[in-house]
């Protein structure tokens, strides 16, 4: 073949596929990908800037916004981290709560990673299944925020509210129900032919390089890596529930699959001993000077008033310093690096996405391979653009 | 006698037209609700409701569609080749109808005295005392599903555009790769039957278990897999694989023209269906009046069709090829060879 011409396509931003506004470049010869570049930047909203003028309650609600398909768990890593800088200590229950809200938002996720996921591959049925499932979590969203998506329910120092009562038998029918989904899922994929020859063998990544790549999360652990924060550096009283860690053998598509199927089990594993171990108590710390006074102070008290009116306007000031704070968020290690001046006001906060970060391997996975695989890679890397553009 | 047009009774001339009428209406209706059916049952499958609201349960729903799409502007972009893009949906959509020609749906009915055989292209002849149609009927069939291809085939190049380009390639891929193993579990059939005419090959099948699926069980099955690939149905939707090429071939098309991608579909889901009840479970045959057993048998198959689609991934393109070639082919071979020996012996 002399002269041989490639195909540049251009995916996206517009693509039913590219899980948002992803434009993915990609030159084909014929239906083989000989070179992918991804270009990003399209929901860009400059979160990282907009939080130098905020002050420190005020930037809660922007990391809804990141990975919006699991608010609960941003909002975690943010305060988790501003309540290092500041040394508060959070009322047990308030971690508590916050552990089951995080596994909760994981489920949610992972939910709607798994739904795309099949519809990518073209198994439409999954894909309502999950969103089913994935509805009963909004709800308890719902109830427990008054908002389905964007949360903003933890505070610097515990949580808004505390529970609305019967949350408890929410969860634990949501922990008893699951697993019969679960099945249902696997029953449909796992044990299909047509799934199995889609995604084994499909979009590999060494353990080398998935760790050079800085890779976290699902995708790092399909690889072989058995790395979780919420083991290995855990936070908000993680140490004190038992859960396996899913690892990965063969690298592949099937792989992050399977360890976000078992991971999905393992969080209604942690939900269920998380609500065994729940007991009464505040939810808010005792720091007058951070958290917000309880209403019938603000009316009654002339100290509740002014914090109320201190807090509200200008903040409160934080220790200088700088603080790193990692989670395990459902696509890997979400982390917030706040650097403070003294005042009421972040100097600069940097957010590590996991998704951006997971994102740079998709050349390597996918060259060579076709477009239906390129669109199975990008499902399984589980891809959220609000938090890759920030 | 009447009047005589070719030393046939003028009767006949007028039967055909009401045949072709009637058929014609009659795939119009299954293609129109076969949508509906389609969004009926997938939702249940999918707990929800599917359209509910034009009409009771949403029954004039495919008619609000066809409305829609027929008072949608027509669009040709620039870069179109416009000749065969307008073309094009025609090429996809005649042979998919034109196919019924020479499909027997039902016994010779009596009327005034003239016996008129359900099949379009096909009369009685007192002189002889049976029905004479297409003698390769077989052959007629199997041209026009393969026509259909080249309506896809250059929609996908005269849009010009190319995640349509792709979705046509897939398309002629796809289809070489099928309609051989098709072919093939077909010729099993008529190799059993002695004939290329879909009548005698209906009247060989009388009774439950003269029906050519349980002699012919493996062509039975690759026709029916190889049927769903023709179809550009779920599991082998490439050239249209929504997640993947947008909407493959028919992205650039819009309004009547894109609604007679869509009519193409399913009118070859009804025709592959009444071929296969044709070759395979005994046409006409069965224990309700001829037609009735005749649409029973096209309706069983546009379900399993529907099932399909809501159970199963997308195949790869590559993989669907290498099935094809390196599995159906062979197999589909090994049983033609199997039948001619038994039928020698």
């Amino acid at each position: 073949m002399a002269n041989k011409e490639t195909m540049t396509l251009n995916m996206g931003p517009q693509h039913p596929s590219t899980h948002g506004v992803l434009r993915l470049i990609v030159e084909l010869d014929g239906e083989v990908i000989q070179k992918l570049t991804p270009d990003i930047g399209f929901l860009h909203r400059g979160v990282e800037k907009l939080a130098e003028h905020r002050t420190y309650h005020q930037i809660i609600p922007l990391t809804d916004r990141l990975d919006y398909l699991a608010p609960m768990h941003n909002n975690l890593g943010y305060v988790l981290a501003v309540e290092k800088l500041l040394g508060i200590e959070v009322p047990e229950r308030a971690k508590t709560v916050r552990v089951i809200m995080a596994e909760l938002t994981r489920l949610k996720s992972h939910l709607l990673w798994l739904a795309c996921h099949a519809l990518d591959i073209g198994a439409m049925t999954v894909f309502i299944y999950c969103f089913r499932e994935r509805e009963k979590i909004m709800d308890i969203y719902e109830r427990i925020s008054g908002a389905r998506m964007t949360t903003n329910f933890f505070r610097i120092g515990g949580l808004s509210r505390d529970l609305y009562a019967g949350f408890d038998e929410d969860v634990r029918k949501i922990v008893a129900e699951f697993p019969a989904h679960f099945d249902t899922y696997e029953g449909l994929l796992t044990e299909n032919t047509i799934w199995l020859q889609r995604t084994v063998g499909n979009g590999v990544i060494s353990a080398e390089d998935a760790i050079d790549f800085g890779m976290t999360g699902p995708v790092l652990r399909g690889s072989g890596v058995d790395w979780d924060l919420r083991r290995d550096d855990p936070y908000s009283g993680y140490e004190n529930y038992t859960f396996k860690v899913p690892v990965g053998e063969k690298c592949d598509t099937f792989d992050r699959y399977k360890v976000r199927l078992i991971e999905m089990r393992e969080a209604l594993n942690i939900i269920g001993q998380a609500l065994d171990s729940l007991k009464p108590g505040p939810v808010l710390a005792d720091a007058p000077k951070v958290c917000y006074p309880p209403k019938e102070a603000v009316y009654n008290t002339i100290e509740g008033l002014i914090h109320h009116f201190k807090i509200a306007s200008e903040g409160f000031p934080v220790p200088e310093g700088e603080v790193y704070q990692g989670v395990e968020n459902p696509k890997g290690e979400l982390g917030y690096y706040i650097v403070s001046d003294g005042s009421a006001k972040p100097y600069r906060m940097r957010i590590r996405p996991p998704s951006f970060v997971n994102l740079q391997a998709i050349e390597k996975m996918c060259k060579g391979a076709m477009i239906a695989d390129l669109v199975a890679v990008i499902g399984s890397l589980d891809i959220v653009l609000g938090e890759i553009d920030r | 006698m009447g009047y005589e047009l070719f030393g046939l009774p003028l009767i006949y001339y007028l039967a055909m037209v009401a045949k072709v009428i009637v058929v014609f209406v009659f795939l119009i209706f299954t293609v129109a609700y076969a949508t509906y059916a389609e969004r009926k049952i997938i939702g249940r499958i999918q707990v929800r409701h599917g359209p509910m609201i034009t009409g009771w349960h949403g029954l004039l729903q495919p008619i609000a569609d066809g409305i829609k799409l027929f008072f949608k502007e027509e669009i040709a972009h620039m870069q179109a080749s416009k000749f065969i893009f307008f073309l094009a949906p025609f090429m996809a959509v005649v042979p998919a109808y034109a196919a019924f020609a020479v499909i027997p749906f039902g016994d010779t009915v009596e009327i005034a005295g003239y016996r008129i055989p359900l099949q379009i292209a096909a009369y009685y002849d007192t002189a002889l005392g049976k029905v004479v149609d297409v003698n390769v009927g077989v052959l007629y069939v199997l041209a026009m599903s393969s026509l259909g291809v080249y309506g896809i085939v250059l929609a996908g190049w005269a849009s010009n555009s190319k995640y349509s380009l792709l979705g046509g390639l897939r398309s002629a891929a796809q289809m070489i790769s099928y309609e051989l193993a098709a072919s093939f579990a077909l010729v099993a059939v008529f190799m059993l039957s002695q004939s290329l005419s879909l009548d005698k090959i209906v009247a060989d099948q009388a009774g439950l278990f003269g029906w050519y699926i349980w002699k012919q069980p493996l062509a039975f099955g690759l026709f029916c897999i190889c049927a769903v690939a023709e179809t550009n149905r779920t599991p082998f939707d490439l050239p249209e694989a929504e997640s993947e090429l947008v909407a493959g071939f028919s992205t650039e098309y819009s309004s009547m023209k894109y609604a007679m991608f869509f009519m193409a579909e399913y009118a070859n889901m009804v025709t592959v269906s009444a071929v296969a009840a044709t070759f395979f479970l005994g046409g006409w045959h069965g224990p309700f009046p001829s037609v009735i057993n005749f649409i029973a048998k096209i309706y069983f198959f546009m379900f399993c069709f529907i099932w399909i689609r809501a159970t199963y991934p997308r195949y790869r393109y590559d993989q669907l090829m290498g099935l094809g070639w390196k599995l159906f082919l062979p197999l589909a071979l090994a049983n033609v060879v199997a039948t001619g020996i038994a039928v020698i012996l």
